[in-house]
């Protein structure tokens, strides 16, 4: 019996490092690509926002797959984190000139707004079940968009300075500067973001994760997920659980806002609407529901997707809607998986034939 | 006052003929259809090359909208959903949104992305009453949505067809037991739904004037929302939903502020969940154990 436990236990260990590993592998392979100069432009611009979606793909994860409950407003809690991370960036301009040191701080204070946020939205939105837990996540992070959308937000001598009105509602003090203005959002940001940053928080992530779900509270939303009545039964506070997971969620996504929007130089809040909600949850869906390894594969490969398809131009987005539907169709038909499977089998044979 | 409480209504009817759409789909196939938003928006560019392009009159027109609709309707239902009749939810909401992307890329390849001025259809004069002017577009959608509701109503309670519908979605197995061919019912609530859908766009773009291939998204939303209201599944609680969230849209914009109006329905709809969990006319779901 503890044999076997111990095989388990030491299986989940050696899957946590394959995906440690792969994040490392590729961060080195990226680098050295990058410092030889073989990386193309476009695909250099795109390493901080691969880093920031496979962030938000784990920890959206966490919500879908390990907890079993759908949100459609993951894309809110990112855009809570993002402008957190802007402002202390900008505000600390000063006081704190060593760039890193800032992002840290950013990143930190984004995920702790994020996680508040999510605290939040939590109590109300985890009462409800089903699809109509899924259309409060929903509203929430339409909600969330809409007061980012009229928020102004200025710093000077005094501290910072809040309306919901206007620029000049503000009342800056001669050499204060505003950092967000409204539906415009955050303008002249500094870059902060490095690639570094965002591969340590991806293994940050992945840690905390894998971690939860191999520990006591882990087993508990497992339990929760699985048969929710069983689980109260036998004396397991699922509201408590439940917040946990949704919170540590939304301070992971949060963290991802503030490496995101430090990699720019300005930042909507439009950019984090239903579509961004959607986009993640497609990540997910496609890596896999509760599978870390398939998230990170499927938000990498599917950020850089539309600009492989840049060859079919215009009709990229038709090509990734079609290439979406077809992955559903044929991952969720039997037939066709036991077609592709003998199809990945006869090949493997025939390359390790060639091979000997 | 009282002109805002109009408008609300004739917001909230458009608002209620897509929620129709989305709890009819819901209530038989138990899944969320995120391209119902862009059938809409299929629907208003239908409209409007009939009516701008070809030269066609106002009724032919969103009569041939209507019929394009339904059979984009029941081809999206054949092709990308009835594969997944066994699968999880969660696979079907993601093929969904893949119609969505689909739908909307299409629109932006066949019409391009710069807005569509989309004409007037409803050339009849506004009605005054002492000094309240109600412009004719939202007395043809209040009409509109009340006609519909009427029809539907008898149609599932007295029809052979609508009665085959109530049972597929009350027990899908007991249903194909009694004989009812369950595949031909979904096919038909999704014409049915697309069709509303075609409606719902020409007067959604009659009262909003600008055609764009994201028209569709935003609206689509909403009604969700209305439907949600409501309580999903519901006819009368999507109608219910869809006008109580037009008047709140409507009043929170006039009122309180246009930027944060939709902050504001989205807020009251958070709160009736909260206070009634199932929607406002929604079924109390006994917890099984």
């Amino acid at each position: 019996m503890s044999d076997i436990k111990k095989k388990k236990h030491s299986k989940q260990t050696v899957n946590a490092f394959i995906n440690y590993g792969i994040i490392i592998c590729f961060f080195i392979i990226f680098q050295i690509l990058d410092s030889t100069g073989t990386l193309g432009s476009s695909l250099k611009g795109q390493l901080i926002p691969i880093c920031s979606y496979i962030v938000m793909a784990l920890s959206l994860n966490l919500v879908v797959g390990i907890s079993g409950e759908l949100s459609l407003g993951h894309a809110g809690f990112m855009s809570v984190g993002a402008f957190t991370g802007v402002i202390v960036a900008q505000s600390l301009a000063e006081s704190v000139p060593n760039g890193f040191i800032r992002l840290i701080l950013a990143l930190i204070i984004g995920a702790l707004a994020a996680g508040i946020a999510g605290v939040l939205t939590g109590i109300p939105v985890l009462r409800l079940r089903g699809d109509y837990l899924a259309i409060v996540t929903l509203a929430f992070g339409e909600i969330i968009k809409n007061v980012l959308n009229c928020l102004y937000v200025g710093v000077d001598a005094k501290g910072l300075h809040f309306s919901l009105k206007d620029e000049v509602s503000l009342h800056l003090e001669p050499g204060g500067k505003t950092i967000l203005s409204g539906p415009m959002g955050a303008l002249g940001i500094t870059k902060l973001s490095t690639f570094f940053a965002g591969a340590v928080l991806i293994l940050l992530v992945l840690f905390y994760i894998q971690n939860l779900v191999n520990s006591r509270p882990g087993r508990a939303i497992a339990a929760i997920r699985d048969n929710r009545i069983a689980a109260e039964a036998c004396g397991i506070p699922v509201t408590k659980y439940k917040l946990m997971a949704f919170a540590s969620s939304a301070a992971m996504a949060g963290a991802a806002g503030a490496l995101y929007a430090l990699n720019y130089s300005t930042v909507v809040p439009k950019k984090f609407d239903f579509n961004t909600s959607i986009l993640i949850l497609v990540f997910v869906v496609l890596g896999g529901i509760g599978n870390l390894r398939g998230s990170i594969i499927a938000a990498a490969l599917l950020t850089v997707l539309p600009e492989l398809l840049r060859e079919f131009q215009d009709y990229r987005m038709l090509v990734y809607a079609i290439v979406l539907i077809m992955v559903m169709l044929i991952t969720n038909n039997e037939k066709a998986m036991t077609t592709v499977r003998g199809m990945m089998d006869a090949f493997w044979k025939k390359t390790r034939k060639e091979a000997k | 006052m009282l002109s805002y409480l109009i408008n609300g209504i004739s917001l909230g009817s458009v608002y209620a003929i897509i929620a129709l759409g989305y709890t009819m789909v819901y209530g038989i196939a138990k899944m969320l259809n995120f391209a119902h938003g862009d059938v809409i928006m299929i629907g208003g560019y239908m409209a409007f090359c009939s009516t701008s392009y070809w030269g066609w009159p106002a009724v032919p027109s969103v009569l041939f909208s209507i019929f394009v609709c339904t059979i984009l309707g029941i081809i999206i239902e054949r092709l990308a959903y009835k594969p997944l009749r066994e699968a999880s939810s969660l696979a079907v909401l993601i093929t969904a949104i893949g119609v969505s992307y689909f739908l909307q890329n299409a629109a932006l390849l066949i019409w391009s992305s710069n807005p569509k001025a989309f004409p007037s259809m409803i050339n009849l004069p506004n009605l005054v009453i002492g000094d309240i002017q109600i412009s004719s577009v939202a007395i043809v959608t209040i009409a509109a949505s009340i006609i519909i509701m009427i029809a539907l109503t008898l149609f599932t309670s007295k029809t052979r067809l609508g009665k085959a519908m109530r049972a597929v979605s009350e027990d899908k197995g007991a249903a194909q037991l009694m004989g009812i061919n369950v595949n031909a019912t979904i096919s038909m609530t999704f014409a049915i739904g697309s069709g509303l859908a075609a409606i719902a766009g020409v007067l959604l773009c009659s009262a909003y004037p600008t055609l764009m291939p994201t028209t569709g998204a935003m609206p689509g939303i909403k009604a969700f929302t209305a439907a949600v209201f409501g309580g999903i599944g519901s006819i009368p609680g999507a109608m219910l939903g869809g006008i109580l969230l037009g008047i709140i849209e409507i009043f929170a914009k006039a009122y309180i502020s246009t930027q944060l109006s939709d902050a504001i329905v989205f807020a009251v709809l958070i709160i009736v969940l909260i206070v009634k969990p199932t929607g406002l006319l929604g079924k109390k779901m006994p917890e099984k154990v």
